[in-house]
This record gives structure tokens, C-alpha cells and sequence, in this order.
């Protein structure tokens, strides 16, 4: 007959010796080992949107969608502005025609079929512009959701499709929660802000922080304590949007507002 | 153990077989979890690197100004200093062997951009001169009396077209 204290001291040593082997997997994958060894850590690509300095022109908008070669017609982009017009009685008005791609040049909120609707200057109580993109969340659903690997993250933190294995199933563009994924017009496969992994790679910034007349828009490297954005972004009050998802998204926004989805 | 056991037993074991041999030619050896991990990093090695070559388009003010030194030290105590060469004239490619030159946007709708009037008074829309493109020289193109480069000068191609500011 076992006692208490038996009973006790085996069920520990059968969970203690259970969770050993499944840790031990994860410390030994050689693999794994081997990447981490090589320069893990180093760079970590993380973007700052600062909401006081957009002025709406889309002049990022416009040198992704040329630097991508994102069809310029297709109603589609890996990065839009949208206009928040909140009225004194406390209506909020968002839009975003054709992601901003010309600039915000009338006064007019774009509601779709509905039409175009009109708000008296003086009913305006503020009236701001949200810089939108890729995320590049520490904990991207998108990739998780993918069933064929075709979608993933970087050493650096940048998600990316490969074209040539994505399948096209749709999955990553229901499973993204800020609604930054679409289909490539000529591609037919999953397309997204590659944060121009490309340039970056180059030493040069993303196109949309280049074409940023007001610095709204800033590229950095959140490992580097000496980088302006990590500077910004550890000292000054920066917000992120959805974080109740859990995703850790890493575009920060600086003068962000509870209007703000 | 008799026939009847071992048959279907080979039979699967064939299937199995099959599938492992089809899956070995068809994933490319690169196909593994990498740095992230199984959870964010199962993918094609590769792939990285087809996106590192994507061609880059905006090559930057910097490399402009390797050769029109003129134009950018004419832009670079104007306002419109910020605004980098390639927003207006268009992305460099491989310029000037490819395009030989490059097509500048001269349109209104460029330059409404940011100076359509917009009444927010706390964004940073407010503190950028606006005009309503309705009632302002509706029909003329901004650069006919403006130097966009500097607007603060009159544009001295276009100044004697008639059109007082």
C-alpha cells in the first residue's frame, strides 16, 4: 500500500521528469541553436508614426505603391492614411479614399455608396490623419495561421510572403486583425508591407519614411539603445493599436487618440 | 502470423513509403523554422533573399544630388526643403542610363497634396498654407506663378504669364 508521502514524491518526479525531455527538444535543436549563435538579437526593424506631424498628402502612399509596384489603379495598398473628423457631439467620421493614394484634398468625408458627406467647419472639434501599415507583430496571427509555410518573420522581425509557395487561401488576410493584407491584382497570392525589406537590407530607409515630407513616418532598430526611434519609443508616451490581441505589434504611434481603431 | 495480417500491412507501408519519398522531392531542402522558431519562422530560406534583391525605386535626395547640385542647394534653404526630389519628379530607376530623364508631375493635384485648405485646426494640416483648389485659379497650374522649388520666390519661367497671385 503507498503512502502519502510516496504518492506524493512519485507524482513529482513523474511531472518533473515529463517536462524535461520537452525542454531538452527545445534547447537541443541543433538548428535553432545554430541560428541563434549567428547574430540573433542584433536588429530588430520597428517603425514610429507620429500622428501630429501627418498632414494627409499620401505622398507615402504613393511611393509604396510605385516602389512595390502595387497596381496603381487596384483599390488596394500595403499602406493608407485615414482622416479622423470628430464633430463637437462627439461623432467620429474615418475615411480613406483610395488609401489616400492622392492626398486628403477636400473637405468632404468619402462614405462609399452612401456618398460624400459634409461637415460644417464649425460642428469640427479635431480632425487629425493615421499613417496605417503592416505591423510586424512580435506575434504575427497571419504567419500563424498560414498552412503551408508560405508566410513568416525574419531574424529582424519583418513578416513576408513568399510568392512563389503561397497558395492563395485567404487565411492570413481573415486572421490579420489590422486588415493589412489583400491579394497582389496581377499575383494572385497574399501581398503585404514588407517594411521594403529590400532597402533596409541596403542601409537605405523604407520608401514611405523617404517620401515623408514631415518625418511622420521613421524606421529603427529597437535593439540599438543609440537609435532616435528606440529613443522615442522607450522614452516618450507612444501607444500601439489593438493591443488587447496579444499580437505585440511593433509600429508605434506618437499623439495617438482613443478615436484611434 | 498469417497472409491475411501481412498484406494490408505492406500496403500501408507502401503508402507511407510513397508519401515520404514524394514529400522529400517536393519540399526544397531550405524549407525549415529558422531563428523564429516552428510557431513564426517555418519557410523557404531562400525566399529571404529573392525579397532582399527586389529592386529599390527611390534611390533618394542623396544620389540627385551627386549631380544637380544646382537644383538641390536651390531647394535647400526653401520651405519646401523636406520634400525629397523624388516625390515630384518621379523615382529614379536606373536614371540616367534608365530612364535617360525622368517625367516630373507638374499638376495641380500634386501640390493640393498639402495645400487643399482643410479646417483641422490642431493638425499639422493648419499650419501649411491652404487655398480651396475650387476658387483658387481653378483652371491655371500652380506653377505657373509659383517656383516650386521655392515658393517663397515668383517662378521666373512662368511669371509673365498674366496671373497675378
Amino acid at each position: 500500500m503507498i503512502n502519502r508521502r510516496e504518492f506524493c514524491k512519485k507524482t513529482m518526479m513523474i511531472a518533473g521528469g515529463l517536462a524535461i525531455p520537452l525542454t531538452a527538444l527545445e534547447i537541443f535543436d541543433p538548428r535553432r541553436l545554430h541560428a541563434e549563435k549567428d547574430g540573433k538579437e542584433k536588429v530588430r526593424w520597428v517603425f514610429l508614426v507620429d500622428i501630429n506631424k501627418c498632414v494627409g498628402c499620401g505622398l507615402c502612399v504613393k511611393a509604396c505603391k510605385i516602389e512595390n509596384d502595387v497596381n496603381w489603379d487596384a483599390n488596394v495598398t500595403r499602406t493608407w492614411v485615414e482622416r479622423y473628423v470628430v464633430t463637437k457631439d462627439g461623432q467620429v467620421n474615418i475615411d480613406s479614399p483610395k488609401g489616400c493614394r492622392d492626398g486628403f484634398t477636400t473637405q468632404k468625408i468619402d462614405q462609399a455608396h452612401i456618398g460624400l458627406k459634409e461637415i460644417k467647419p464649425e460642428d469640427i472639434a479635431k480632425g487629425f490623419f493615421v499613417p496605417k501599415l503592416c505591423n510586424h507583430c512580435e506575434n504575427p496571427p497571419c504567419v500563424q495561421v498560414c498552412p503551408v509555410g508560405a508566410t513568416y518573420q525574419t531574424q529582424e522581425g519583418v513578416v513576408l510572403v513568399d510568392r512563389s509557395w503561397c497558395i492563395g487561401c485567404g487565411y492570413c488576410v481573415m486572421g490579420c486583425p489590422y486588415g493589412v493584407r489583400f491579394f497582389h491584382p496581377e499575383l494572385h497570392v497574399a501581398e503585404k508591407c514588407t517594411l521594403c525589406y529590400h532597402r533596409l537590407s541596403q542601409g537605405l530607409k523604407s520608401a514611405c519614411v523617404d517620401a515623408c515630407p514631415f518625418g511622420a513616418r521613421r524606421v529603427g532598430n529597437i535593439r540599438d539603445p543609440e537609435d532616435p526611434v528606440t529613443k522615442i519609443i522607450t522614452m516618450e508616451p507612444v501607444n500601439v493599436l489593438k493591443e488587447e490581441f496579444g499580437t505585440k505589434p511593433q509600429v508605434f504611434y506618437l499623439g495617438s487618440s482613443k478615436e484611434v481603431k | 502470423m498469417k497472409n491475411h495480417v501481412w498484406r494490408p500491412l505492406f500496403i500501408v507501408l507502401a503508402i507511407v513509403g510513397g508519401i515520404l519519398i514524394t514529400r522529400t522531392l517536393l519540399v526544397p531542402s531550405d524549407f525549415g523554422i529558422w531563428e523564429r522558431g516552428y510557431m513564426y519562422g517555418w519557410h523557404r530560406k531562400s525566399n529571404e533573399d529573392v525579397w532582399k534583391k527586389y529592386p529599390i525605386k527611390y534611390k533618394t535626395a542623396k544620389v540627385c544630388a551627386e549631380c544637380h547640385k544646382d537644383k538641390f542647394n536651390d531647394l535647400k534653404d526653401s520651405p519646401h526643403a523636406s520634400i525629397s526630389c523624388e516625390n515630384c519628379h518621379g523615382p529614379n530607376y536606373n536614371h540616367p542610363k534608365d530612364p535617360l530623364g525622368l517625367d516630373i508631375d507638374r499638376r495641380r493635384d500634386l501640390c493640393i497634396r498639402c495645400h487643399a485648405y482643410l479646417p483641422y485646426r490642431d493638425s499639422a494640416r493648419a499650419k501649411i498654407p491652404g487655398i480651396d483648389p475650387q476658387k483658387h485659379y481653378p483652371t491655371e497650374e500652380c506653377i505657373m506663378c509659383h517656383y516650386p522649388h521655392n515658393p517663397k520666390k515668383p517662378n521666373p519661367k512662368h511669371h509673365t504669364a498674366g496671373v497675378k497671385p
